[in-house]
C-alpha cells in the first residue's frame, strides 16, 4: 500500500496533473457549498457554455505549439457571428431555407479560414510578431463586424440553425460532441498525423525544422488556419445559443479565455508542446470557475480576479518542475 | 591544503537511469582543474549539481569546508562560482555590457543602472583579454569566439572564486586560445581556481594543475597533471588497455583513399550576402571532400548555400539531377543531408525523443494516409540506435536527456536514415569525446565505402588530413588551392592555408 502510494507519488508530475488536481478541489468545493450542483441542468449549462472556450483553446493551443499566439480569435467569433444572421436572414435565404442554412453555417466559416491565412501569411513570410499580426484583426475584425450589422442587435428565430447551441444528442448538448468529435480529429492530428508532428517540430526548433526540410511556413499557416477556423465555429454557437447576434459582444476576451485554457492544459508558451484535451481540461477549469462564483451570488469581475489565479498557478507549476 | 571545493558522495539519476554514482570532486584554491572523461561520463551532470542546475540525489557538497546548499545558478554565482557553459548561454540581442553586467548591474543615486560605469567596467575587463569592441553594439552581431570571451569576462567581472569552463576553446581559433589561456592564468595567480572541461587533452598539458577522470559516471582518478602521459589518461578514460589503443591510431576516418565515382554535385564560384566570394567545389560519389581554412573563412556558408539555406548572389550549384537547390527541403528530396556544426540550435529538437528526433527529415517518406507509419518509425529508430550505439534509455527518451556525443550521433541518424547520396558535415566530431569521435567517424567511413559522398568541415586539422580524399581551402570566401591525398599532411594543410595568406599581403 505504502509503496504503490510512493509509486503514485513518483508518477505525480505537477504540470501534467495539476490541473486535474485543481478539478476535483472545484468539483468537490462545488459539491459542498453550491446549491443544486448535481443537477442535470448544471451539467447542460456548463457543457453548453463550456463548449465555446474549449473549441477555440484548441485552436489556441496548436497556435501556441509552433511558439505562436493568436489573439484575433475573439474578433474573429464576432465576424463569423455577425455573418451568419445576414446570410440567412437575406431574401435569398427565405427564399431556399436549406441552402440558405448551409450558406449560413459554411461561409462565416470559410471568411474565418481566410483571416486565418492572412494571420499566417503575415507571421511566416512578412515575418510579423505572432502578437502584432493578430492584433491586426483583433482590432479590425470586430469593427468589420459591426459595420456589416451597422452596430445592430440581429434577433431571429430560426430553429435549425440555433440547433447548433440548443440541439440535444442523446440527451447532451449538441457542442459538447461537437467538441468531442473535433478533440479526437486534433488529438489524432497532434499525436499520428505527419502535419502535426511537424507542428511540434517547428515549435521545438523551428530552425532545426526547416533545416530538416520541413515546410515551416505552410505549418505555421495552418495552425493559424485551423484556429480562425475554430473560432469561427464558436462564433456561430454563441449565436446559435442566443438566438442574436451582437458583434460588440460576440468573443469578447476569448482570447484570454483560450490562451488561459491551453496554459492551464500544460500547453509550453514557449511552444513545441500541444496537448489537446489538456485545452479540454483547461476550458472545464475555467468555465466551472466561472460558474462556481456566479452560482454563489459573486459578482463577474471577481471571477476576472479568479481566472488570473488560476493562470499564475499553471504557469507557475509549469516553471516549478526541475530535474 | 584546505580545498575550495569538496563534493563527495554525489549520486544522480534521471528517470531511473543512473548519471552519476559516489562521484567525488576536490578542487583546491588557485589551481587549474581539469576533468575529462567521455560523453556520458557524468561531466556535465557534475558540474550541474555544483552550479545548482540540478539538484542532487544523494552526496555533499562543501566550499571552505562548509556545507553549500546551492539550488539555483544564481545562488551559485553569488556564492562565487561562475560557468562558462559549452553552448553559449548568453543573450545575442542585447549589447555586450549587458551581457556582462546582467542580474549585477552597477546602480547610480536614483537606483537606475548606471550605463556609463557598466560600458566601462565592461571595456577594462574585455581590454584585460585584448578583446577590443564597441560594448554597446549588440552581442549577437560578434563571431562566436568574441561571445565566449565575453562570457568569461562576465565570470570574471562577478568576481569568481572558480570558474568553470565547459569546453570553452571549441570555437576559438589558435590565437584566440592563447588570448584565453593567458586569461586563465591571470586568473590562477591572482588565486580563483579553474574548473576545465576540454576533449582536447593537448590543451590539459599546456594550462591545467590536475586532472580527474570519469567514466561510466564515477570518478576514476585525480592526478598531477606533470605525472600523466597523454595514451595513460586515454587508456583510463576508456577503461582500455594503453597498448590496444596505441595500435589503433588517433582518428577512424582514414584507410578509405578509393576511386571516387562521378561526379555528382558542381558549386561553381559561389557569391552569396554571407560572405562567399568565389567559391568552388566538386563532390565524387564515395570520396570525401574536406573544406579547409581558418575560422570565418566562409567554410559553413558554403555548405549552407549548396544545401540552399542562403541565396547565392552569383555562381552556382549544379546537381547532377539537373534541379536547382532553393531550399532545404528539395536538398533533401535529392538525397542530401546536412549535420549542423551547432547542435543545440540547428539540430536537436529538445521536447522530443530520440525517435522522433530520427525520424524528422524522414517524414514525408513515412507518410501513410497523412500519418507517420510508426510501425517502421520505430523499426528504422531501433536499427540506428543499435547500429551507431547510441546510449539511451529507450528510443522514447527525450533527446535533451541524453550527452552530447550521443545527441550528435542521434542527429547523423537523422541523415543516415535518408540513405543520402550526398552528406555535408559541419565538424561532426566537435565537443564529442574521443570514443564517440572514433566511432563517428567509423561510421562515416564505412558509408563513403559504400558510396557516400561528403562534405566535411573540421577546425582540426588531423581529421581533415586524415580523413578526407581531397581538401579544399578556403579563405576570405574564396577557394584558393586544393589537396589531393594520400600525400597531405599537417603541415601541408597548414602550409597551404598560410601561403595564400601571405600572398594575400604581398
Amino acid at each position: 500500500m505504502t509503496q504503490a502510494l510512493a509509486q503514485l507519488q513518483q508518477r505525480f508530475d505537477p504540470s501534467r496533473h495539476g490541473a486535474l488536481v485543481a478539478l476535483a478541489v472545484i468539483l468537490l468545493f462545488n459539491l459542498a457549498v453550491t446549491p443544486n450542483f448535481l443537477q442535470a441542468q448544471t451539467l447542460f449549462v456548463n457543457i453548453s457554455q463550456v463548449a465555446t472556450i474549449a473549441i477555440v483553446a484548441m485552436g489556441m493551443t496548436l497556435v501556441i505549439a509552433t511558439g505562436g499566439i493568436d489573439l484575433s480569435v475573439g474578433a474573429i467569433m464576432a465576424l463569423a457571428g455577425a455573418l451568419a444572421p445576414l446570410i440567412f436572414l437575406s431574401d435569398f435565404a427565405t427564399a431556399n431555407p436549406a441552402l440558405g442554412l448551409l450558406a449560413a453555417i459554411v461561409v462565416p466559416i470559410l471568411v474565418a479560414l481566410c483571416c486565418g491565412v492572412f494571420n499566417g501569411v503575415l507571421v511566416t513570410y512578412l515575418n510579423v510578431q505572432p502578437i502584432v499580426a493578430t492584433l491586426i484583426f483583433f482590432i479590425s475584425g470586430r469593427g468589420l463586424a459591426q459595420v456589416l450589422t451597422n452596430g445592430n442587435l440581429q434577433t431571429f428565430s430560426n430553429p435549425s440553425f440555433s440547433y447548433l447551441g440548443t440541439g440535444k444528442v442523446l440527451g447532451l448538448p449538441f457542442q459538447g460532441w461537437l467538441v468531442l468529435v473535433i478533440a479526437l480529429v486534433l488529438f489524432w492530428v497532434v499525436t499520428r498525423s505527419v502535419f502535426g508532428r511537424q507542428l511540434l517540430a517547428v515549435g521545438g526548433n523551428e530552425r532545426a525544422a526547416r533545416l530538416a526540410g520541413i515546410p515551416v511556413n505552410r505549418v505555421k499557416i495552418g495552425a493559424y488556419v485551423i484556429c480562425a477556423g475554430l473560432s469561427g465555429l464558436a462564433g456561430l454557437i454563441v449565436v446559435a445559443i442566443n438566438s442574436a447576434s451582437d458583434a460588440a459582444r460576440i468573443g469578447t476576451l476569448m482570447e484570454l479565455d483560450a490562451i488561459a485554457a491551453a496554459v492551464v492544459g500544460g500547453t509550453l508558451l514557449q511552444g513545441g508542446r500541444a496537448p489537446i484535451f489538456g485545452a479540454i481540461l483547461g476550458a472545464v477549469i475555467i468555465q466551472l470557475v466561472k460558474y462556481t462564483l456566479l452560482a454563489n451570488g459573486i459578482a463577474d469581475e471577481v471571477a476576472l480576479i479568479a481566472k488570473a489565479g488560476i493562470i499564475i498557478a499553471a504557469v507557475y507549476l509549469q516553471q516549478a518542475r526541475k530535474e | 591544503m584546505n580545498d575550495l571545493i569538496q563534493m563527495t558522495g554525489i549520486g544522480k539519476s534521471f528517470a531511473g537511469i543512473i548519471a552519476l554514482q559516489n562521484t567525488s570532486l576536490a578542487i583546491r584554491p588557485g589551481e587549474v582543474h581539469a576533468i575529462i572523461g567521455q560523453n556520458g561520463a557524468g561531466k556535465s551532470t557534475l558540474i550541474k549539481i555544483l552550479t545548482g542546475v540540478y539538484r542532487r540525489d544523494e552526496g555533499e557538497v562543501r566550499m571552505n569546508g562548509k556545507p553549500l546548499a546551492i539550488s539555483t545558478p544564481r545562488e551559485a554565482q553569488d556564492a562565487g562560482i561562475a560557468t562558462i557553459y559549452q553552448e553559449l548561454s548568453l543573450v545575442p540581442l542585447r549589447s555586450v555590457t549587458e551581457n556582462v553586467v546582467m542580474g549585477y548591474e552597477p546602480r547610480n543615486r536614483l537606483g537606475l543602472i548606471d550605463w556609463k560605469a557598466a560600458h566601462a567596467r565592461t571595456r577594462e575587463i574585455l581590454a584585460r583579454f585584448g578583446v577590443k569592441v564597441d560594448v554597446t553594439r549588440q552581442l549577437g552581431s560578434y563571431s562566436t569566439a568574441i561571445q565566449q570571451l565575453v562570457a568569461i569576462a562576465r565570470a570574471v567581472s562577478l568576481e569568481a572564486k572558480l570558474v568553470i569552463m565547459d569546453e570553452a576553446t571549441s570555437s576559438l581559433d589558435d590565437q584566440e586560445i592563447e588570448t584565453l589561456f593567458s586569461v586563465v592564468r591571470n586568473l590562477r595567480e591572482s588565486g580563483v581556481a579553474v574548473l576545465y572541461i576540454s576533449h582536447f587533452l593537448d590543451e590539459l598539458y599546456r594550462i591545467c594543475d590536475r586532472v580527474t577522470i570519469m567514466r561510466d559516471g564515477r570518478t576514476v582518478a585525480t592526478h598531477d597533471v606533470a605525472q600523466t602521459t597523454k595514451l595513460g589518461l586515454v587508456s583510463e578514460m576508456l577503461g582500455r588497455d594503453a597498448r590496444e589503443i596505441q595500435a589503433v591510431g588517433l582518428t577512424a576516418l582514414s584507410g578509405g583513399h578509393g576511386q571516387p565515382g562521378e561526379v555528382l554535385l558542381e558549386a561553381q564560384d559561389m557569391r552569396s550576402r554571407t560572405g562567399l566570394r568565389g567559391a568552388s567545389v566538386t563532390v565524387r560519389r564515395r570520396e570525401i571532400v574536406g573544406l579547409g581554412g581558418l575560422l570565418g573563412s566562409g567554410r559553413t556558408e558554403a555548405a549552407r548555400a549548396i544545401f540552399g539555406l542562403d541565396p547565392l548572389t552569383g555562381g552556382r550549384v549544379v546537381h547532377h539531377g539537373g534541379v536547382r537547390i532553393d531550399n532545404p527541403a528539395q536538398a533533401i528530396a535529392l538525397g542530401m543531408g546536412f549535420l549542423t556544426e551547432d547542435r543545440k540550435a540547428d539540430g536537436i529538437i529538445p521536447h522530443m525523443s530520440v525517435r522522433e528526433n530520427i525520424s524528422l527529415a524522414l517524414l514525408p517518406r513515412l507518410r501513410r494516409l497523412g500519418a507517420v507509419d510508426r510501425a517502421r518509425e520505430r523499426k528504422l529508430a531501433q536499427h540506428y540506435i543499435d547500429a551507431l550505439q547510441i546510449k539511451t534509455a529507450g528510443m522514447e527518451q527525450p533527446i535533451r536527456e541524453l550527452s552530447g556525443g550521443n545527441q550528435q550521433k542521434v542527429l547523423l541518424a537523422r541523415w543516415l536514415a535518408l540513405e543520402p547520396e550526398i552528406l555535408i558535415l559541419d565538424e561532426p566530431t566537435r565537443g564529442v569525446d574521443v570514443g564517440a569521435k572514433f566511432e563517428i567517424q567509423s561510421i562515416i567511413r564505412k558509408q563513403v565505402a559504400q558510396g557516400l559522398a561528403v562534405l566535411l568541415i573540421s577546425s582540426e586539422f588531423e581529421e581533415l588530413v586524415e580523413g578526407a580524399d581531397r581538401i579544399v581551402v578556403l579563405q576570405d570566401g574564396r577557394s584558393v588551392s586544393e589537396l589531393q591525398n594520400p600525400g597531405v599532411t599537417e603541415d601541408a594543410l597548414i602550409g597551404a592555408i598560410a601561403h595564400q595568406h601571405e600572398r594575400n599581403v604581398a
